[in-house]
């Protein structure tokens, strides 16, 4: 035992993932790698057509294939109740098929291949309907009508439910959502300004494209209760929701987590395969599996939501703002979910990244047939970031001033409340502007580029700047945003963590770790985190908002401090000591003032063990400061703690050929304070490259309601070969309500690219392009436009 | 359907099964010698999840049959724990941070044995090109980049 151990921190250094090794090693078991005894194996049979109804299914010759157990429809499951935000579709869809993904029947059989050859026995007949594809068509008068009525017979069974959910009533429009926000007066903004810009953006159709495709088991163990090995990210809300979907008692319902294979976004809500597969599991008295092939990835998981945004805004000759008004159209495909309601973090960028004082902001999410649309990390911040800084560069240069002087003269600072109601406690943003432009030379660059724009010459280089806002510390979203944990000491001087937090791919349970081990002064190998199952973990919000440090971090340190007290003050008891002389390094108890040691942990624990007072589990709960939730007009504040960040970005354009190359990218980002900086770094770097896709290479090409490009060869993921050089820094604000002064940042990478891009194209070639992707075709013919104009 | 046996060397291990001809090695080393560590991603040679070994050459399981496998020595990233190449590899992968949600991992891990192995010293530039047939969405590549390198130079 050593004599003396000065004190120590894990906080801001390099950590490597806790579960890396098993995962570098092959090891680890995501759904596709799991298997229960007896499981069959469930397809889903989707629509051959776009908009269609269903005349008749048939689905005898399937039943009658070797090795199936079970072929379902809609009339098969007459208690499924409706899904997604809106509760505007069931399942198995019953009277008709309003996109190309529609779940029409399910199958469960012995074998996979069993069950797709069962699939190709069912026969479906269709009555073609019009199909709408266009958003700007969806509120013309003539348009065809995507829930006209309510859902078929199973409908009519549900008397109790009949005033919710547009499956039960239908929808005399097709207007699915709409947000309306307002402050100021826009048309004294407008009388005051010197400069107006009004334009249009195009914001295009992605998908998350996580490595491991969706999947899902389900059984009911011996009593009856339902067990689903699930990749979800809200576990305790997918609970509650399935509950009412199978109309079961939520206690009956287990969600276990397997390692998941990448979120971002994609698994808050719950899809139609999820509980067809329960449809299945129920009607087959066996455990089922289903597991998507990569097509059925591209066609039915969520996308992030097509926009058509328009912004008006101004601004003075001083360079300061006057007023924005902006009317969005969201493609909300044929089903509502988070997709459609994005707008409310839209409008936290239009009202407050800077200071506005006259905002008007409308915005309609109208079904077409197209794919539905879910939340994808950033959360319509991509989207309005997108338009928000390009007007931003085209102000500044109207005005002759530069863009970082523009911004500077613009941006919040910590303290301000916004006329949204958005309280900025600490706030790094004008640090992030200055330290992103003076570590890439953008200044120098910019007006080098400007100069360089009209000389002749193939490739043109170019430097472009975006900045952005986002919670930081949690979401009021829904009506809480809490996370509990519990924690254990075992008398061997091990923590095991039990979180509601989920883990996926990001490194909350490494972070989690590290806090608890900042307060208990253990190593990191002698803490465990639970974190995927319901029946042990407590209650948790879900993993999203980039909230999961933030909130499940502060639940985490206020269990460790618990235990803390009572490990110190037995220990002051046991060595005659005073406790707040005591602390915990290196698992031992010591004297905080010298680090003499006074004893082993694991020798105290032991020691708690064999007397009456060996409550070594502690429970704890966070749930941000107790605020209110923003009133219906949206003003009021959204989260403890915000993130910023600012990015440069460089590009080389080649205007033979219309390809763009991100040359490098600065980022400055205000993360509170660094917990792990591996980690962080990582966050940071997949997000930066996640941005560059959505910028310039990925889009999902939607034709008339059909997915053209269902696959990895057509659907264009940025490659190692491709990615910029990187150079990020980090502000520690030192959050005073964030975990030892930390705040999220999950998504905040991924948000400036394609508008920084879209600088610093219109810096290299004077073109300004407000559609996304930059492809090469787009770039090419805006160039050629141009020059046309010459 | 029918079906063929084969016999072959999985990870050292003489192996013997009978597989359907249209069944791809992928399939088959995942369903019927039960090792999961390959991993399905997309099933049409795009994104690289499913490398493996075969005859010490990389290439996309799903995308091979499996009767091709036929008197062949098969690797997959279970075999590498035998092997100290292999385990360096995967030990540079941990200690970079280039693993998050580690789907792609165990495909990176096993181009990256064979990269290593046709230059033992490849530039930043030649990694990059390397593992070009392996797509990840979670890391941007950076700290993928950064294990191979560190690998390259123990």
């Amino acid at each position: 035992m050593p004599e003396t151990i000065q004190r120590d921190s894990l906080i801001g250094k390099r950590i490597t993932k806790l579960d890396a090794p098993e995962k570098a090693g092959g090891k680890t078991r995501y759904i596709q790698d799991l298997d229960v005894q007896g499981q069959l194996y469930g397809k889903i049979l989707r629509s051959a057509r776009v908009h269609a109804r269903i005349k008749s299914i048939d689905t005898a010759a399937a039943k009658a294939l070797p090795g199936v157990h079970a072929v379902i429809t809609a009339a098969d499951v007459p208690y499924q109740r409706p899904i997604g935000v809106a509760k505007d579709h069931f399942p198995l869809k019953t009277d008709r098929v309003r996109s190309l993904r529609d779940e029409i029947a399910a199958v469960a059989a012995e074998t996979e291949a069993i069950a797709e050859a069962a699939l190709k026995l069912i026969k479906v007949e269709y009555e073609d309907l019009p199909v709408l594809a266009d958003p700007n068509d969806s509120l013309k008068p003539d348009a065809p009508l995507i829930h006209p009525e309510p859902h078929g017979a199973t409908a009519k069974h549900d008397h109790l439910k009949q005033a919710q959910g547009i499956a039960y009533r239908g929808k005399p429009d097709n207007i699915a959502m709409t947000f309306d926000y307002a402050q100021g007066d826009v048309a004294a903004g407008e009388r005051e300004s010197d400069v107006v810009f009004e334009d249009t953006f195009h914001l295009h159709y992605v998908t998350h494209c996580c490595m491991g495709v969706s999947g899902i088991i389900a059984e009911f163990d011996p009593s009856g209760n339902l067990l689903m090995y699930s990749n979800t990210q809200v576990p305790f809300l997918h609970k509650r929701e399935f509950a009412e979907i199978l109309n079961m008692d939520p206690a009956r319902i287990r969600i276990i987590q397997p390692p998941i294979g990448g979120g971002f976004g994609s698994k808050l809500d719950i899809y139609p395969f999820e509980p067809i597969t329960v449809f299945l599991a129920k009607a087959t008295g066996r455990p089922v599996k289903l597991v998507f092939t990569r097509e059925e990835e591209f066609l039915a998981s969520p996308t992030r939501q097509p926009v058509i945004l328009t912004l008006r805004s101004g601004c003075r000759k001083d360079g300061t703002l006057t007023f924005r008004t902006v009317s969005t159209l969201h493609d909300n495909g044929a089903y509502t979910s988070w997709g459609a309601t994005t707008p409310f973090v839209m409008m936290q960028t239009i009202s407050s990244l800077y200071r506005v004082p006259h905002c008007l902001y409308h915005t309609k999410a109208v079904y077409t047939n197209n794919p539905y649309a879910g939340s994808f990390r950033g959360y319509g911040n991509l989207q309005a970031t997108f338009a928000v800084e390009q007007h931003m560069d085209m102000m500044a240069a109207a005005i002759g001033m530069d863009p970082l002087a523009f911004r500077l003269k613009n941006a919040q600072d910590s303290g301000e409340v916004t006329p949204q109601g958005m309280h900025f406690k600490s706030c790094g943003f004008k640090e992030c502007l200055s330290t992103a432009a003076e570590a890439s030379g953008f200044l120098a660059k910019f007006k080098a580029n400007e100069a360089d724009k009209a000389k002749p010459g193939r490739f043109k280089r170019g430097v472009g700047m975006a900045s952005m806002l986002h919670v930081g510390g949690g979401a009021k979203i829904y009506p809480s945003d809490g996370c509990g944990t519990i924690l254990k000491m075992d008398d061997f001087g091990s923590v095991t963590l039990i979180t509601g937090a989920s883990e996926i791919g990001q490194g909350s349970e490494t972070v989690l770790a590290q806090l608890v081990c900042e307060e208990l002064g253990v190593p990191l190998s002698a803490v465990r985190v639970i974190n995927n199952d319901t029946e042990i973990t407590p209650w948790d919000v879900g993993v999203h908002a980039s909230r999961t440090t933030f909130i499940a971090g502060n639940s985490a340190i206020g269990a460790a401090k618990k235990a803390r007290g009572k490990i110190l003050d037995a220990a002051a008891k046991m060595a005659g000591l005073d406790a707040a002389d005591l602390d915990l390094r290196a698992g031992h108890i010591v004297e905080a003032k010298n680090g003499t040691v006074v004893m082993t942990l694991a020798k105290l624990l032991r020691q708690l063990h064999f007397s009456d007072k060996a409550e070594l589990v502690v429970t704890s709960f966070y749930y941000e400061p107790p605020s209110k939730h923003q009133d219906k007009h949206f003003k009021g504040d959204v989260s403890a703690a915000y993130a910023w960040a600012t990015q440069v970005v460089e590009v080389e354009v080649d205007t033979d050929t219309g390809i763009v190359r991100l040359l490098k990218v600065t980022g400055a980002h205000d993360v509170g304070r660094i917990l792990n900086r591996l980690g962080l770094e990582g966050q940071i770097e997949g997000g930066i490259v996640m941005g560059q896709g959505y910028a310039l290479t990925e889009e999902l090409m939607v034709e008339n309601g059909v997915v053209r490009n269902p696959g990895f060869r057509d659907y264009k993921l940025v490659t190692a070969p491709e990615i910029p050089e990187m150079d990020v820094r980090f502000i520690e604000t030192m959050d005073g309500e964030g975990p030892q002064g930390a705040k999220g940042v999950g998504e905040a990478p991924a948000i400036c690219i394609a508008a920084a891009t879209a600088n610093a194209i219109h810096n290299a070639t004077g073109v300004r392009i407000m559609a996304l992707p930059f492809t090469p075709e787009k770039v090419y013919r805006a160039l050629k436009a141009k020059d046309q104009h010459h | 359907m029918s079906q063929q046996t084969i016999d072959f060397t999985l990870n050292g291990v003489p192996t013997r099964v009978s597989v359907p001809v249209q069944m791809s090695a992928l399939e088959m080393i995942r369903n019927v010698t039960g090792l999961t560590g390959t991993k399905y991603g997309c099933g049409e040679g795009e994104c690289g999840a499913c490398t493996i070994l075969l005859d010490g050459v990389s290439l996309n399981s799903c995308l091979l049959f499996a009767v091709e496998c036929d008197g062949r020595q098969v690797t997959t990233v279970e075999g590498l724990a035998d092997d100290p190449l292999g385990r360096k590899i995967e030990k540079a992968f941990v200690d970079a941070g280039a693993v998050q949600c580690g789907f792609c991992t165990p495909g990176m891990v096993m181009q990256t044995r064979q990269l290593l192995e046709k230059n033992p010293h490849p530039s930043r530039c030649e990694i990059q090109r390397g593992i070009e047939g392996n797509l990840c969405r979670c890391t941007g590549y950076v700290k993928i980049v950064d294990a191979i390198e560190a690998a390259s130079k123990e």
